[in-house]
């Protein structure tokens, strides 16, 4: 038996879970769309940066000064390893992009493990207040989790419209040689975008460390979760990003009802399925002609 | 997804002149590692023996994707599905009937990623480069999740246990394994499953998966039915995947779902880039060079290999794609 406020409940969790899960899927987009790599290490750069997030909240108590480092700090770890492990690859098959990035993951993972320990952190809450929603006292950082994903996304898309750069970012993602040719400097936009998209991956990590608590082997579930998003949402299409994030975590958290979280990944993993057999170029994107 | 190899090159009509020569060396060359590998749990010590062991059954497991990812071009990145269903296939027949049949558990393990093998083959088979991997990534987590959380069938976290079956051919002649017996058995399966998938991809069926890896296009213009190749392709490496499931869960008595986390699959996958994709042989180097150092480096780090393994094989990526046998690719595809 179902009953409305159960609903309503999981309608507000699936939302507020889809806008941290855009912020996710849009840098994992955002990185595809533009060099055709699938950054297999994208949650662990989430993870990361809610480790990051960890440590300077312990020195300095700022969750706000927290979400700024940790995207800094991830931003320039992600533009060291695009130099270092991407760059070299660039021309090659996509799928040694896979391969690299796999490897990276794994480092990544283990090192965080080695460096934090096994045992879970908590980023606490900036703010504890909460409102009355039907039995529950549903607190009001989560709404604000959604707002605050809002204003990235929003923030980069208005980067990407308006900005110079992100006009630049958008040229070499539309021709990448004709843009060589208009004297943009590629590589240098490449390291930039892996850089941005790291930085929001690693922000995502701070906004979501207070939900859970942070650990080393968290990174890989985002990773899943965001492939999935961004192909139902159409490869390179941040629109159609945000739009699958909200609908898949919508889907898992009312298949929750039913069955045990740990089952409802499947009911993603099957929208997923069913959308590359049915509309392989994405739910949220207009037909093709 | 490899680098096209050109077709007639002056190697190519050397080899044609001199076949039986070449081929000569080939088999003898075989047959000195065969002997070799049959020869070494009787002078190595037991702890050496096992490892040789498993060498040879994460090998079959690699050689296994190696059809999908070096003779197709198709990186599957679900293996541990078609080989945690091999296990938990065998456990199945190994706890069920009594008394445990070797060869039942062999059938029941084939039954178990075959099933997997078409569901996986009809979905994910049409689709391409890394969309297939995905997909095959996305499979592997379905079954897990299943066999996590469905606690009455599979055990759950904890997995089954069961007795090892004894080795022998019903109503003639049974023993209980050895170590010895169980290397020699391990090795004459993975052996008579090397020589299959070497007869396989030369056969003109294997050629046709060269050319979907070449050029899918021109494939399907010539006329072949791209995705019915790829199909069986994906089907007998999941049976052959499952086989090394078998083999397994036979060695250490147990099936668990770890063994059908991702993690596998990109162990495999890792196999496959250190040792040359689609030389065959290539996967089992890889698996043995993979194991060692997990051995060598877990001495001084403990759980935490992984960070200098996957150093190692994020360079290999990028400095030497074609893996530590990619030199002889060509000699052993003769």
């Amino acid at each position: 038996m179902v009953l409305t406020d159960q609903i309503v409940i999981q309608l507000i969790n699936g939302i507020v879970g889809g806008m941290i899960l855009a912020l996710v899927a849009s840098g994992l987009t955002l990185i595809f769309g533009i060099m055709d790599v699938v950054n297999f290490a994208h949650g662990e750069l989430f993870m990361l940066g809610a480790y990051v997030g960890t440590t300077v909240m312990v020195t300095t108590g700022n969750f706000w000064m927290a979400l700024i480092v940790a995207f800094v700090v991830i931003g320039v770890l992600g533009a060291a390893l695009q130099v270092t492990t991407l760059r070299p690859l660039l021309g090659r098959d996509p799928l040694y992009t896979i391969l690299a990035t796999f490897g990276i993951s794994l480092v990544l993972q283990n090192w965080a493990f080695w460096h934090y320990g096994p045992v879970a952190r908590k980023i606490p809450e900036p703010f504890t207040a909460h409102f009355a929603l039907f039995h529950l006292q549903y607190p009001w950082y989560r709404i604000a989790i959604a707002a605050l994903s809002a204003a990235m996304i929003g923030g980069l898309w208005l980067f990407m419209k308006y900005g110079k750069y992100g006009i630049w970012i958008r040229a070499t993602t539309q021709d990448r040689v004709m843009a060589s040719a208009m004297g943009i400097p590629v590589p240098l936009v490449h390291t930039v975008v892996f850089a941005i998209g790291a930085g929001m991956a690693a922000a995502s990590g701070v906004l979501f460390g207070p939900l859970v608590g942070v650990n080393h082997a968290m990174g890989f579930d985002w990773t899943l979760k965001a492939f999935v998003v961004v192909v139902v949402g159409g490869m390179g299409n941040l629109a159609g990003s945000i739009m699958a994030s909200i609908f898949i975590s919508l889907l898992e958290a009312f298949a929750s009802l039913w069955v045990s979280p740990a089952q409802a990944v499947i009911v993603s993993f099957v929208a997923l399925i069913l959308t590359l057999l049915f509309r392989p170029t994405g739910l949220f994107v207009p037909t093709p002609k | 997804m490899s680098a096209a190899t050109p077709v007639a090159s002056p190697a190519r009509a050397a080899s044609a002149a001199l076949p039986s020569r070449r081929l000569g060396v080939y088999w003898t060359g075989f047959a000195i590692v065969v002997l070799l590998l049959a020869a070494a749990p009787l002078v190595l010590p037991e702890f050496w023996r096992r490892f040789t062991t498993e060498i040879l059954i994460w090998g079959l497991l690699a050689m296994s994707s190696d059809i999908l990812i070096g003779y197709t071009g198709m990186v599957s990145f679900g293996h541990s599905a078609f080989f945690g269903l091999g296990m938990y296939g065998a456990a199945a027949a190994l706890l069920t009937v009594r008394p445990p049949n070797l060869w039942l558990a062999m059938l029941y393990g084939l039954a178990g990623a075959a099933v997997v093998a078409i569901f996986v083959a009809f979905f994910a088979t049409r689709l391409r480069d890394i969309y297939f991997s995905i997909t095959t990534l996305v499979f592997s987590q379905i079954f897990y999740v299943i066999i996590f959380t469905w606690t009455d069938v599979t055990g759950g976290e904890n997995g089954l246990t069961f007795r090892q079956p004894r080795l022998g051919v019903p109503g003639l002649w049974e023993a209980p394994f050895t170590p010895e017996t169980l290397h020699w058995f391990v090795l004459a399966v993975v052996a008579a499953s090397y020589l299959v998938l070497r007869r396989i991809t030369q056969s003109p069926f294997g050629m046709v998966l060269q050319a979907i890896r070449e050029n899918e296009a021109r494939t399907r213009a010539i006329g072949y039915h791209v995705e019915r190749y790829k199909i069986v392709a994906v089907m007998l490496s999941g049976l052959f995947a499952g086989l090394a499931g078998v083999l397994y869960a036979i060695q250490n008595k147990f099936a668990a779902p770890d063994f059908v986390l991702f993690i596998i699959s990109g162990e495999v996958v890792i196999f496959n880039v250190m040792g040359g994709m689609g030389t065959l042989v290539g996967p089992v180097a890889g698996a043995a060079f993979f194991l060692l150092l997990r051995e060598a480096f877990s001495r001084f780090w403990t759980e935490f290999y992984l960070i200098p393994v996957g150093v190692i094989f994020t360079l290999m990526v990028i400095f030497l794609p074609q893996g530590l046998l990619g030199f002889a690719r060509r000699a052993l595809n003769r």
